[in-house]
């Protein structure tokens, strides 16, 4: 579903990406883990589209990028640790704007499962600028499965949440990992990682310097895994 | 949503449309662009109200640079809030990740800006007729006063999200602004006071021209780079 081979990434004269590889089946959840300034961010942007990569190659959904950025856009959503959406909007205008972006079929009803998906059915016409920060991301993943994405890339998604909201963020991640979608999250949070995630790599440098599988982790925890990963 | 039920992506106009209908909705709500530059071009054209009252003949000859420099420093701002919006809160991710023409994006966001262009000239127009005495309510000027717009909107958009995405983004745009639309508000004044002290066509037509001329380079050029701009 995802594939990068040789992947490089330079802002200049920095170097971000040496070279990623890296390969996510249909349904996996990976967690990207790693510490700051390792080049997650970087990372999900070129598979997002957002960014262009320097060197080497990227598949998402079966298509090119960047040459078929627009058939992969169709294909992806994106939760980052800024909502994406509209403060002066309700929260039903941000979805219906984005409808409109996609071109989808009967946005009402989709904008209607997807509220009750995120748990906000009965905030609908409440603006955005009104939610507290965990409703706004809950929306946010909102915004991005509304179009149905087989794939979904999340950054950061627990940045400034409270506990509460973390645990309500938790289970609509849950649920959205459910319906069977290829998700890849970036996170510094290892115990929400864990109970998430059915794969874990390590980005460190701009390269990912281990992989393991909830099955491979049976012996050992993901701390001591991460630890050993980044000391290696 | 299986492939064959996936919907194509939205057409340009439907795209351009959903962005100037977002655009319109939020501004109409929160009223922060449009009071912002209605109030700055009412200061504008007191203050030189004020400073030109002694003399009446310098009045009369100064007014078509008076009213470009208000529509071209409020203009500044609205462009600058425009486009913060869509920065501050990832927003301008979210329309980068919309599977959409990219130059539909800038298109969308140029005709919003014009329109609330538009909207301040159409405010200004009469309160200076009022305060200075002269009729400005004359086809021809309006024509000049639409096209200068189109011009500067066109390529104050494209610059615009250039500057929001630079650290010193309130200066950095009329700096980058000014030099590059110099062309077009000159050859606005140059129509306006040609209109406005009822020169022949003949005499006008050459900066008239110019103008229609700066206005397709000013449409054209950021159609094709706009995807440059806005991809890391």
């Amino acid at each position: 579903m995802i594939e990068t081979k040789k992947l490089v990434k330079r802002f200049g004269l920095k170097t971000v990406l040496r070279g990623v590889d890296f390969k996510v089946q249909p349904g996996e959840f990976v967690a990207l883990l790693g510490p700051n300034g390792a080049g997650k961010t970087t990372f999900l942007r070129i598979l997002a589209s957002l960014a262009r990569p320097t060197l080497g190659e990227v598949t998402v959904a079966q298509y090119k990028l960047p040459e078929e950025a627009p058939k992969v856009r169709a294909k992806l959503g994106v939760v980052s640790h800024l909502p994406l959406l509209y403060p002066d909007l309700t929260a039903e205008e941000n979805l219906l704007f984005y409808a409109r972006l996609y071109g989808l079929n009967e946005p009402q009803a989709r904008i209607t499962a997807t509220l009750n998906m995120v748990g906000l059915e009965n905030r609908r016409r409440d603006l955005v600028g009104a939610f507290s920060r965990g409703m706004q991301q809950r929306l946010a993943i909102g915004r991005a499965i509304l179009h149905d994405p087989e794939v979904i890339l999340f950054d950061e998604p627990y940045t400034g949440l409270d506990q509460d909201a973390s645990e309500m963020l938790d289970q609509t991640l849950r649920s959205v990992a459910a319906t069977g979608k290829t998700v890849v999250m970036t996170s510094h949070d290892l115990a929400r990682a864990e109970s998430l995630a059915t794969r874990f790599d390590v980005l460190s440098r701009g390269v990912i310097v281990a992989s393991a599988t909830r099955a491979d982790l049976a012996q050992t925890d993901l701390l001591k895994f991460y630890k050993q990963a980044l000391a290696n | 949503m299986t492939e064959s039920t996936r919907p194509p992506a939205p057409s340009f106009s439907k795209a351009v449309l959903a962005i100037v209908r977002k655009d319109l909705s939020a501004e109409l709500r929160s009223r922060e662009l449009l009071s912002a530059m209605l109030v700055f071009a009412l200061l504008v054209i007191l203050i030189f109200n004020f400073a030109l009252e002694l003399d009446v003949k310098v009045r009369e000859t100064v007014t078509a640079g008076v009213l470009w420099t208000t529509f071209a420093f409020a203009g500044t701002l609205g462009l600058n809030r425009s486009m913060s919006v869509e920065k501050d809160r990832g927003c301008l991710d979210g329309l980068l990740l919309a599977p959409v023409d990219r130059s539909a994006i800038y298109f969308g966001k140029a005709l919003s800006n014009l329109i609330f262009m538009l909207i301040v000239e159409a405010f200004t127009l009469p309160v200076y007729s009022l305060l200075y005495n002269v009729n400005l309510f004359q086809p021809g000027l309006l024509l000049v006063v639409l096209l200068g717009s189109i011009g500067y909107i066109a390529v104050g958009t494209l610059l615009a999200t250039m500057a929001v995405q630079t650290r010193t983004r309130d200066v950095m745009l009329p700096i980058l602004l000014f030099p590059i639309v110099l062309p077009v508000l000159l050859a606005s004044v140059k129509a306006s006071a040609g209109f406005l002290n009822g020169l022949d066509f003949a005499e006008i037509s050459g900066a008239l021209n110019l103008l229609i001329a700066y206005d397709l380079i000013f449409i054209a050029v950021p159609l094709m780079l706009f995807e440059y701009v806005v991809e890391e």
